[in-house]
């Protein structure tokens, strides 16, 4: 099957067999998310991660004797191009022709492969230096193996693009030539490697690279979790509780039993509240292909008890959210006296925000197959987590989670989505529930919308002090959400730590006397990561109140801005009381506010900020440092006089260290421009009665190419040096894109909004 | 019984004429290169040409098709050549992909019958084809990259990479 071969079959090898190698430190040993030892000192990055980091070059990398070098990624492809840029860096470290190399799929083995969650922005942040070990420890081991040959010292043989050169005697010999040699070699001790020199960079920070996909995706070839097919293969559909937590009261499965095609329905448990990654259960119908499935689906006679999310409606929870906001709550971060300072303020500027449910709805709705045989599970699906997976299909299955083999397909798009396997659950008991055949199980969009890990909701309410002059003296942040902790873990009404630290503490500024306060808020569905997370909502509220306050002091909002961002300096996070600072250490990933001046800075003189622009446009700003990556852009607007919308220029500029393949980089700032352009103009999921009342892409829009904006131009920072800590790129981009819409709006038309989506609120 | 032609291959088909020729497709016909998004023509990804039209095949049924050519992704060029699919792949277009293929059918057909669209003809076109990654500025550079190349029809070589 295209796309998810697996390493093991590889018939030569540079390194040992992929199969009997396997590190220190596997399943057996308990190898458990949370790092045990009290008297270690803390982790951080990719080593704090369960399974680490690893740098093996046998694991990951083999050589073939007519030099074709394949490379094994063990990152989730769902659009970032990680496995080209992954392969990218290991090729460029080898010296490598990237004409010879082929990408592999590793399955999910986190004991093996090290850490393969694909979400947080995480993969060239936390795996670029050990990519380049890889890469310079195969090609010390190749440069040894054609020295031993020749019998000269390895000083005197250089690599050269697929070749191995002894300059003195004019010898040259392929890598496939030597590989054989080079995997009896051990594998050179860390301090050893020497990494190539970054003028000489042949991939790495160029962009040239067509993407390792291509073909297959432009062909039709490409294999996602929804394409996979098995000999003896089966369908199936689930018909799931509409109110989260509800499970079924009684039901009639005959007529679902007649529709030609269909063969069986299988009754599935529901796990009781909180459910965390557990299936939602229901009834699923299993069938001889899709179609057939979901036409049994349609007929099945279900009345459902719904449980204590029942009265779950949108409009009421908005209400209590702002009223929770409009009191006191639990306080995250303090500094001076804002309740004094407020009251001896010029000017007290209040202002609340509003943002709801949103859903991932990546284009390859969650589907996966799965067989089971016996105690062993095997899969194929599509997903961002394959060590979740293999851990909560082993608990629904009841066997260890090394019974279970996760072939990684391409994810057709993930935003969050899926980094939860609950699908891949059903699509395991359904296997094991039709004698061990393969089953398919797919969500269809209704399926995505309706039984989703929705991004929270929230009110953010903010309160600011101006003194005469208008300087802001005094800053007041509530922010109100459900946690993804709550879909977890019963009772949680706070947000965590980390998604206070998206944003909600970890402002920067200048300001005598500021307050962070956490209120209440009950969950009421499952929420769950969507890209970008908090940094969505503290953004948006955030920086559209920045500009808020400089209206109300009369200032330039991009002057304003930086005048509250202040001068450079390093701010290590815990000043700010963010403990998470996602997961980096505070020191080499302090909050650098001269980074987040460059960005606001870039972003302006790229944009014309002040020049002049026809009637009826403007240009608002913002900024956001997320994901140790710092971005800030420019939207112009145009409103016409019926209030019709558009977005003819964005400007965005991003600074996140080293940049690994600007081309991906570019295109991750597009996507995430228009992305934050969706959810601003057009996204909500909403509840009434414990149900979600979007059913597909008429009612829960997304921008298409008539709305987005035609002309996004980034602005890549100039790339510090390849050693210095690199910030993440999927996600970044995304939250200030909201804020600066609502700003340029605002500058164009003088019609501030607070509450999102934008849909028709500037119609006249 | 319906007879059709599916990527130049006459087929014959006896089974439920309300069956949608998305899913034949991908679980009868194991041609999964054309995609489920949405089921009720609201996305695009399972976009296939119908004697040279865009239509999707979510919303077409197998009775539908009595005597037309059916022409999917996999049948667009014999080599993954066709000027369409050449300038995605310059222009790396995709993100997941996951769309590109609906997407690529929609803009083959667009760039058949106007050789250098509009802006305003690109967005009618192309506007009932989701790509949730946004990857809307490289497909719109790339239909302006392939335009004129379809109506030439240079189905020359060079490397598929
Ligand atoms: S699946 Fe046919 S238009 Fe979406
Ligand atoms: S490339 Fe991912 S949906 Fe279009």
């Amino acid at each position: 099957m295209d796309g998810i071969t697996n390493l093991s079959r590889r018939a030569v090898l540079m390194g040992l067999g992929a199969g009997t190698f396997v590190l220190a430190g596997g399943l057996a040993d308990g190898l458990g998310p949370v790092a045990r030892a009290e008297d270690t000192p803390k982790k951080y990055g990719g080593d704090a991660m369960p399974g680490g980091v690893k740098d093996d070059p046998r694991l990951f990398v083999a050589v073939a004797p007519d030099g074709t070098l394949t490379i094994l990624c063990h990152r989730a492809e769902m659009g970032q191009g990680v496995r080209t840029s992954w392969a990218m860096v290991i090729a460029d470290e080898m010296d490598a022709d990237w004409a010879k190399v082929k990408v592999d799929q590793a399955p999910g083995d986190e004991a093996r492969y090290g850490n393969q969650n694909t979400d947080g922005s995480r993969s060239m942040r936390h795996h670029f230096q050990a990519l380049r070990r890889i890469g310079a420890a195969a090609r010390q081991m190749l440069v040894q193996a054609a020295a031993a040959q020749w019998g000269v010292p390895a000083a005197e043989v250089a690599a050269d693009h697929h070749s191995l050169v002894h300059a003195a005697s004019g010898r040259r010999l392929g890598y496939g030539e030597v590989a054989a040699a080079a995997a009896a070699l051990p594998v050179p001790a860390r301090e050893t490697l020497v990494f190539k020199d970054p003028a000489k960079f042949r991939y790495i920070g160029r962009g040239d690279v067509g993407l390792v996909d291509g073909f297959d995706i432009t062909t039709g070839r490409a294999t996602y979790g929804i394409d996979v097919r098995r000999d003896n293969m089966l369908y199936a559909v689930v018909a799931r509780p509409p109110v989260h937590g509800g499970k079924l009261s009684h039901y009639n499965v005959d007529e679902a039993l007649q529709v030609p095609g269909v063969l069986k329905v299988v009754v599935l448990n529901t796990a009781p509240l909180p459910s965390g990654f557990l299936p939602k259960g229901g009834l699923a119908v299993v069938a001889e292909n899709t179609w057939a499935a979901l036409k049994g689906r349609e007929k099945l006679k279900i009345t459902w008890e719904d449980g204590p999310n029942a009265s779950y409606d949108s409009a009421a929870y908005r209400a209590e959210l702002e009223a929770a906001a409009r009191a006191p709550g639990q306080v995250v971060r303090t500094v001076g006296d804002v309740d004094a300072a407020l009251k001896t303020a010029a000017k007290h500027v209040t202002a609340e925000y509003y943002i709801p449910h949103l859903a991932q709805a990546p284009m390859e709705p969650p589907a996966a197959a799965a067989q089971v045989t016996g105690d062993k599970c095997e899969i194929w699906g599509s997903t961002q987590a394959p060590q979740t997976t293999r851990e909560t299909v082993a608990k629904v299955l009841s066997i260890p989670a090394e019974n279970v083999t996760v072939h990684q397909t391409l994810v057709g798009g993930g935003f969050g989505r899926k980094s939860k396997p609950d699908y891949i659950a059903e699509a395991a008991l359904l296997s094991r529930a039709m004698d061990g055949r393969p089953v398919k199980l797919t969500f269809t969009r209704t399926d995505d919308l309706h039984h989703g890990f929705l991004h929270t909701v929230s009110v953010e309410r903010l309160e600011g002090g101006l003194d005469a002059k208008g300087k802001p003296v005094a800053w007041l942040h509530r922010t109100v959400a459900p946690s993804i902790g709550a879909t977890f873990t019963a009772g949680v009404k706070h947000e965590g730590a980390s998604e206070l630290g998206m944003g909600a503490v970890n402002t920067p500024w200048i300001v005598p006397n500021l307050r962070v306060e956490n209120p209440e808020a009950e969950s009421h569905t499952r929420i769950g990561w969507f890209r970008s997370v908090s940094n969505i909502p503290h953004a948006f509220a955030v920086q559209s109140f920045v500009a808020e306050l400089a209206e109300a002091a009369g200032r330039d909002p991009k002057d304003f801005l930086l005048e509250l961002i202040g001068p450079a300096r390093q701010i290590n996070p815990a000043d700010m009381s963010d403990s998470w600072n996602y997961n980096e250490d505070p020191v080499a990933y302090a909050y650098d506010t001269g980074r987040l001046r460059g960005v606001v800075e870039r972003a302006a003189k790229e944009a014309g900020w002040g020049k002049p622009l026809p009637k009826s446009q403007g240009r608002g700003i913002a900024a956001h440092r997320s994901f140790a990556s710092y971005a800030a852009a420019v939207v112009q607007v145009a409103v016409d006089a019926q209030g019709k919308l558009t977005i003819p220029r964005v400007d965005i500029a991003f600074d996140c260290g080293p940049v690994i393949n600007p081309d991906r980089v570019r295109a991750q700032l597009e996507g995430a421009v228009t992305q934050g352009v969706s959810l601003a103009t057009l996204g909500e999921i909403s509840f009434k009665a414990g149900q979600v009342q979007q059913n597909n892409f008429d009612t829960y829009e997304v921008t298409r190419i008539d709305a987005a904006p035609k002309d996004i131009r980034v602005h890549l920072m100039p790339a510090a040096k390849y050693d210095a800590p690199l910030g993440g790129v999927g996600e970044p981009g995304v939250p200030p894109i909201a804020p600066a819409l609502l700003n340029a709006i605002h500058a164009a038309t003088g019609k501030r909004i607070r509450s999102l989506p934008i849909r028709d609120q500037l119609r006249a | 019984m319906i007879t059709f032609t599916l990527n130049g291959q006459v087929l014959r088909f006896e089974g439920d004429p309300e069956m949608p020729l998305l899913w034949y497709l991908r679980d009868v016909q194991g041609l999964t290169g054309t995609k489920f998004g949405c089921g009720e023509a609201l996305c695009g990804a399972c976009t296939v040409h119908a004697d040279g039209a865009p239509i999707r095949s979510c919303q077409t049924t197998l009775g539908d098709l009595s005597g037309v050519a059916v022409t999917t992704i996999e049948g667009l060029s014999p080599d993954g050549m066709h000027p369409v699919q050449v300038a995605w792949r310059e222009l790396n277009v995709a993100q997941c992909g996951y769309c590109q293929a609906g997407q690529i059918m929609s803009a083959a057909a667009l760039l058949k019958d106007t050789s250098h669209p509009s802006d305003a003809a690109i967005d009618d076109a192309m506007s009932g084809n989701i790509c949730r990654c946004a990857t809307y500025p490289r497909i719109r550079a790339a239909i302006k990259r392939a335009a004129g190349e379809v109506q030439r029809k240079t189905a020359s070589g060079g490397s598929a990479k």
